[in-house]
């Protein structure tokens, strides 16, 4: 490939635009087609971040991570927008990619068929997370957050249904909201700094006035309370449950790593603006993170011993895990966020896996099947789906067995039980909580740290009480009127290859985990990201193009 | 001016507030259109009111940054207007399709039991 790094860095924003915009053109009966080309800009889209990982992590050189900067418009930086990748952004990217793949699989089973526009709006969404994760710029993050966004409302009411319209409603008021103090924030930093540009802002906000800092500090606060929103932090998070429960199985999958994007933003955000700051750790944004995420895990603990159905489980699963990774932001430690950012990569892989496992076990019981029903009248594809499950429904010998290992396999890995990815990922925060190594002058371990400690085991104790109880219903005494569900093979594969995907995180722990370390190291010590965003060099007109001038 | 301009977004955002809170439909949108009208007010106002300043400069001269308004928050306001419109449209129709199907008007889907 002869393309540099530098001009890969607009891919994964570009190909999703261009594959979704492509599909408007055509007809929705043309879905073999539409159903190919979103395969095809997927793949294309994990490889090129694999490549981009690759090229960040300098091809396993630990200490010298690469950042590549893409300017757009070709302006000397600070000025107009530019995109920065960086170990952190390139991780995200693969992430997005891996879960990417499989959920459109999935999509093709059935879910595809159940509205229109499903494969321009799942493209669009991922062009949304990938500029999220890409851009270097405040403004630019509240637009590509508002791609996102728009392709997610079309997303959550995929199928439609009084369901989905009902928790569609509250998702879309409550974000509209959120967008508009993403805004005020936006507009507040710019005030005071005068610049929007992530690296400028970094220089610019050590050096501003006693009086105009408040300003900036109730700035970054009203943002932030934008991401937490996203991210679902209690008390801001009554709408996730719901939303997600609600949503189609394939959105609610990509979904896990939407809220995920609240997280990046304010890992990235607050260590580059308030990180040079030597109280931050001590000071009310980190401790609001400390205690908010901790009153998080604790309200998804209790929602999801309480939750009935399992789509309510799920939606409580990702608060306990945005809750643990606010947490272990807020204690601001190199070592526990190496071992977040572990947990943040098979946490979300687990509950999507989930996600789509859900819908398969439920297709077997009367309430899943009825919705279902509704929404394929509602669009008038009655007669074809019952036609399609005479022809492809054939059902899998030992559907149920297979169902059930995965449906294991997501438990262990949300509890956090040996063998797989999701105990590495508590013992790695755990042991970087209590780890001497880390910081040998800490003799007494705080008591937020027990807390925390005592809370991450809780939650996934209460996820053991959930999941078995769950499972045992769903499993071994079905209700009477439960049907053996059909079920595709191009529907299961997808969740197999999520959970091994999590089996290759724990096999390739040690590697893995040096990356995060790395990754970890080179957030809290930002100087090299905004030196190389300073400094990105222009590229050179060419000759005859600077002469017509 | 600026006390106009500043009491003209209070009371936007007060208003918009008060009817977001509200349990019908309507008045949420409604609120929610006050709101981002109070918002779009404020990105302005951050480039400091200003008046006969023009915020384009010319090429090559030699300028005074001083003698012009600042062109970014006039940008950003055409950006957030544009896509405030946008998905406040998207909502309406969302507004529509509830209304259609739960028969009320009230954001829960259902009159609340009295």
């Amino acid at each position: 490939m002869r393309l540099s790094p530098e001009a890969l860095v607009i891919a994964p924003i570009l190909i999703p635009l261009v594959a979704g915009a492509l599909q408007l053109f055509l007809d929705d009966r043309g879905r073999k087609l539409k159903a190919a080309l979103s395969i095809l800009s997927t793949v294309a889209l994990l490889i090129i971040s694999i490549q981009l990982l690759r090229f960040t992590h300098a091809d396993g050189d630990i200490s010298e991570g690469r950042i590549a900067v893409y300017l757009l418009g070709n302006w000397p930086p600070p000025f107009a927008i530019n995109l920065v990748l960086d170990r952190l952004s390139a991780m995200m990217l693969t992430l997005t990619a891996t879960l990417a793949l499989p959920v459109l699989i999935f999509s093709l089973g059935r879910w595809h068929k159940a509205g229109v526009h499903f494969h321009t709006l799942f493209l669009l969404l991922l062009m949304g997370l990938n500029g999220a994760f890409l851009t270097g710029d405040l403004f630019n993050l509240f637009v590509f957050f508002e791609v996102m966004l728009a392709a997610s409302y079309g997303l959550v009411l995929h199928g439609s249904g009084l369901l989905r319209v009902k928790a569609g409603v509250h998702y879309i008021a409550i974000n509209l909201v959120a967008s508009l103090l993403f805004l005020i924030g936006v507009a507040l930093i710019y005030g005071v700094t005068g610049t929007l540009n992530m690296a400028d802002l970094a220089i610019r906000i050590p050096q501003i006035s006693e009086t105009n800092y408040m300003m900036l500090e109730s700035g970054a606060a009203i943002l932030s309370v934008a991401f937490l929103i996203k991210a679902g932090m209690w008390p801001l998070s009554f709408w996730l449950p719901a939303t997600y429960a609600a949503a189609p199985a394939p959105s609610a999958a990509i979904f896990a790593i939407m809220s995920k994007v609240g997280i990046y933003v304010l890992l990235r955000l607050a260590l580059l603006f308030f990180g040079h700051d030597p109280d931050f750790p001590e000071g009310p944004g980190a401790q609001i993170l400390l205690y908010g995420g901790l009153a998080t895990i604790s309200f998804g603990t209790v929602g999801v011993l309480a939750s009935q159905t399992l789509g309510r489980f799920a939606g409580f699963s990702v608060l306990i895990s945005s809750g643990t990774l606010l947490t272990s932001m807020g204690l601001v430690q190199t070592e526990v966020t190496a071992g977040a950012l572990y947990y943040l990569v098979s946490s979300t892989l687990a509950i999507s896996a989930l996600f789509l496992l859900i819908e398969l076990i439920e297709r077997g019981q009367n309430m899943a099947t009825s919705v279902l029903a509704v929404t394929m009248e509602a669009f008038g594809y009655q007669d074809e789906e019952t036609e399609d499950e005479e022809i492809v429904g054939v059902v899998i010998p030992r559907t149920i067995a297979v169902l059930g290992t995965c449906f294991a396999a997501c438990a262990i890995l949300l509890i956090g039980l040996p063998p797989l990815s999701g105990f590495i990922a508590k013992f790695v925060i755990l042991s970087a909580l209590f780890n001497p190594d880390a910081a040998n002058q800490m003799t007494n371990i705080p008591t937020v740290s027990w807390w925390f400690m005592a809370l991450l085991i809780l939650s996934g104790l209460a996820t053991l009480i959930a999941m078995s109880r769950s499972g045992i219903h769903a499993f071994w005494v079905p209700p009477a009127d439960a049907v053996l569900p059909r079920v595709l093979f191009i529907e299961i594969l997808p969740i197999a290859v999520l959970l091994c995907t999590t089996l290759v995180l724990t096999l390739q722990a040690g590697p893995v985990m040096r990356f995060m370390e790395a990754t970890a190291s080179s957030l809290h010590a930002p100087q090299p990201y905004i030196e190389s965003v300073m400094h990105a060099p222009r590229t050179e007109l060419p000759q005859p193009l600077k002469a017509t001038e | 001016m600026e006390l106009v301009l500043s009491l003209s977004i209070g009371i936007l955002a007060g208003s918009g507030v008060w009817l977001l809170l509200r349990p019908r439909t309507y008045q949420v949108i409604i609120g929610l259109g006050l709101l981002s009208y109070a918002v779009n007010l404020f990105i302005f106002s951050v480039g400091r009111l200003v008046m006969g300043r023009p915020p384009i400069t010319q090429a090559g001269a030699q300028i005074d940054p001083a003698a012009f308004a600042d062109p970014v928050p006039q940008a950003l306001v055409l950006t957030a207007i544009v896509i405030g419109f946008a998905t406040t449209a998207l909502f309406l129709v969302i507004l529509l399709a509830s209304r259609g199907l739960t028969g009320t008007d009230h954001v829960d889907g259902k009159e609340p039991d009295r």
